[in-house]
């Protein structure tokens, strides 16, 4: 594997905004991962393997449909960025994923936890069939020898298997506190322990079946907890930016490539055209225009000429700059962004699980149950064996297989309903606290809006048209290019011009025939722009025959109105906190028919007014994608990024939309409610098996078939109840 | 009740060869992929590196 691994790169939002320089070894061999959100059947996984596997530079790819991955073993020539090309073409969408934390701790967790399940379900099938023999009635000798096997299987199954939970217990109990697994293991370790003694004492009951049924429901409900969290985390957690951030350093006249970290503040880099701002700096030479839609949301570039400054983030456009730095580390924009992150997020991990809540109130009522089983029972007869008896009859029978089991099973079948969709649950708490959201607060560039412009032509003559076409086609500056597929989407052709040059930061000038022509602003263009007849952002066209503005909208992204519509009809309160401009922000919220909006808002003022929303006792949804929204995403009571945001956004968000745009986002809190809902009902399901079983316990009347058929009936039920989650 | 004294090996050992078989089938990994496993039976070509040697 030629990726080095980037250890707290998923954990640490400052790493994911300034990831540590991977090395890349050119000619050996590597493993590319790759996630692929829209694949779903046979003919996907051919085109995927067959298409990858006619490259050269790729031995080998293995599609991996449960996880909507594929896995590409190549030489050292591939690029990341080659492979999603290429499957871009064949109409298959791809992100890259991190392939160094793939398949790494958690992974190996859930395969050592479901081997743990398969020893519990082993050892449980084959004690509960010399049970049923102890329970039709073998006696004596032949009862005798069914216990002594029981034990012979239990003892090791229950040191092997249930270890997870005394290490958790252990853990709780060393921290002074109380945990749910601390009644787990006291009931599995009494219950063993009170049968050995029976079974040495030629006894009638041994709980040994017992002890395996509740070790083996149990870790079947922490593999599938750990299986949901995992399997969505890493696809996530893990994409990863493809830039490395490596700074092109000036010294006089001579350029050295170094690492990021090597960059001092006083020191001159080269920002190349088409490249990320690495650090923040003041403009020394060169004009260009600069994309600053990722940390600020405004949609188009700013033109920047030497003496302004520039925020580590933003993406340069047609000019190559000379920057001198001005902050670096902790002083930078970025780092200023991730610290905001820290303090929010903090606030939000002070939320508790339903489980843990109820597991607080649990935990203790268990133990005073047994405790007064054993205390009454001694105080009445004084025979020590049947108040132990009593005691663990009860822990067995109180088994929190709703806490256990349900809970998991329920998110365990959400988030699977959901990742079919392409709705990946990054927060094991996230589908929790989305079920109760009221306010939904949208971020407008690359959230509500694809960041595409769409070209609104007017009353563009002919002639001018091809004029503008041909200039338009001369550069890669985002507007320029939103002109040129906008006229060729209208099958103009390009004039012919001479001497076409491009000046950044103001536009683009050539020579016709009849003269000269322009593309660009309007001082670019010589006018003023009170004349403008236009609306809203675009670009003045300049021709010997007159001039013109080129209006330019931002595209809603795709299913947008109809995610607004069904929010607005499910009564969810809908703002729109944009730091775009009022006039670019003005047309997409009428077109939303969104009333609460507010433009030109920074990044702390996006914190600030959540909390305002907050405060107010509203569960506010964030759904954003930029830089300038992670600390708002990090700060809101639950928040959703698409799949496109930044890295930044994606390690902030709780759940992350890999398809379809924003038309999962009712679906997505549909089923939260609907999750919620089960698992509430799973926990009254467990109360009522309780209700009946408990009072029979604490009466000295249980045997270990009726906990059996009680702990068995309960768990099944609520498994069943789980899988009704539905979208 | 003799018969138990060979009875109750022969099951422990059936168990636990199916046991073995599962630990199996989750070393080689046979789980990583389900959905994918049930769709591929569908695709209709051979992988160039499973082409029949002897023809």
């Amino acid at each position: 594997m030629s990726l080095v691994e980037q250890p707290g790169m998923v954990s640490c939002p400052g790493c994911a905004a300034l990831p540590a320089e991977g090395v890349r070894d050119v000619a050996a061999p590597q493993v590319i991962d790759l996630a692929l959100p829209g694949i779903h059947c046979a003919a996907c996984i051919a085109t995927v393997e067959n298409g990858l596997q006619a490259r050269p530079e790729v031995g080998n790819a293995r599609v991996n449909l449960s996880q909507r991955r594929v896995r590409i073993h190549a030489t050292g020539a591939a690029s990341v960025e080659g492979l999603v090309d290429h499957l871009a073409g064949l109409g298959i969408a791809a992100l890259p994923l991190d392939t160094a934390t793939l398949g790494g701790p958690q992974d190996r967790a859930a395969r050592a936890l479901l081997m743990r399940v398969a020893v519990a379900g082993f050892a449980m099938m084959n004690v509960m069939l010399l049970s049923v023999a102890v329970w039709s009635g073998a006696t004596d000798a032949t009862r005798g020898m069914f216990h002594w096997i029981s034990a012979a299987i239990a003892l090791p199954a229950v040191a092997f298997c249930a270890q997870p939970f005394f290490a958790n217990a252990w853990a709780a109990l060393s921290a002074r506190r109380l945990n749910m697994d601390v009644p787990i293991s006291l009931a599995i370790l009494l219950a063993v322990a009170m049968s050995l003694y029976e079974t040495m004492m030629g006894g009638a009951d041994a709980w040994f079946d017992a002890a395996l049924s509740l070790t083996f429901f149990l870790l079947a409900g922490r593999w599938l907890d750990q299986r949901s969290r995992s399997a969505a985390q890493s696809a996530a957690a893990r994409l990863t930016a493809l830039e490395v951030p490596r700074v092109i350093r000036l010294i006089g006249a001579a350029r050295e490539t170094v690492a990021l970290a090597e960059i001092a503040v006083g020191d001159r880099i080269a920002v190349l055209p088409g490249a990320r701002v690495p650090v923040d700096g003041l403009v020394q030479e060169g004009r260009s225009d600069v994309d600053h839609s990722m940390l600020t949301g405004e949609s188009l570039p700013m033109p920047c000429v030497p003496g302004d400054s520039l925020p580590a983030g933003a993406l340069n456009g047609a000019g190559a700059l000379t920057l001198g730095v001005t902050a670096v580390g902790e002083d930078s924009t970025l780092r200023r962004m991730a610290s905001m992150i820290d303090a929010a997020e903090s606030a939000r991990n002070r939320y508790t699980a339903l489980a843990d809540r109820a597991a607080q109130i649990y935990a203790p009522l268990v133990h005073l149950l047994a405790l007064a089983g054993f205390v009454g029972w001694m105080m009445l007869t004084g025979d020590m064996r049947h108040a132990l008896g009593v005691a663990v009859a009860v822990l067995i029978i109180t088994c929190p297989c709703a806490l256990g089991l349900a809970v998991p099973a329920v998110s365990t079948a959400a988030a699977g309903v959901l990742f079919r969709r392409g709705v990946l649950v990054k927060n094991g708490t996230a589908l929790e606290r989305l079920a109760g959201i009221d306010t939904v607060v949208f971020d407008k560039t690359g959230t509500l809006t694809d960041g595409v412009l769409r070209l609104d032509v007017g009353q563009l003559p002919a002639s001018a048209a091809q004029i503008a076409l041909a200039l338009a086609e001369g550069s890669t500056h985002p507007v320029a290019r939103a002109v040129a597929q906008g006229l060729r989407a209208r099958d103009v052709a390009p004039a012919a011009l001479r001497n076409l040059t491009e000046y950044p930061g103001l536009g683009l000038g050539a020579e016709t025939d009849a003269g000269q022509v322009r593309l660009g602003s309007a001082v670019w263009t010589a006018q003023a722009s009170g004349t403008t007849s236009g609306t809203g952002p675009g670009v003045w066209l300049t021709t010997p025959s007159g001039a013109w503005y080129l209006t330019l909208d931002s595209n809603l992204r795709e299913g947008a109105a109809d995610t607004v519509a069904a929010l607005q009809a499910a009564g969810i309160d809908l703002h729109l906190f944009s730091g775009d401009t009022p006039d670019a922000v003005a047309p997409v919220a009428d077109a939303l028919r969104i009333q609460a909006v507010r433009a030109g808002m920074s990044p702390a003022e996006k914190v600030a007014g959540l909390e305002a929303l907050a405060r107010d006792g509203r569960k506010v949804l964030m759904v954003g994608d930029g830089l300038n929204d992670a600390a708002a995403l990090a700060s809101a009571w639950a928040s959703v990024s698409p799949g496109s945001a930044t890295d930044l956004a994606r390690v902030a968000s709780d759940v992350v939309l890999l398809s379809h745009g924003l038309a999962e986002l009712p679906v997505l809190l549909r089923v939260a409610r609907k999750a919620r809902a089960r698992s509430v009902e799973n926990f009254g399901i467990a109360a009522v098996y309780n209700m009946v079983a408990v009072p029979l316990a604490l009466a000295g009347i249980a045997t270990p078939l009726m906990a059996a058929i009680a702990m068995s009936a309960s768990s099944i039920s609520v498994l069943l109840n789980a899988l009704r989650v539905r979208p | 009740m003799n018969v138990l004294v060979v009875l109750i090996p022969v099951s422990l050992v059936l168990g636990g060869l199916g046991l073995a078989a599962f630990l199996w089938s989750l070393k080689v990994r046979q789980y990583d992929d389900l959905d994918g496993a049930a769709w591929r039976i569908l695709i209709d070509e051979t992988p160039p590196d499973e082409v029949p040697r002897d023809q």
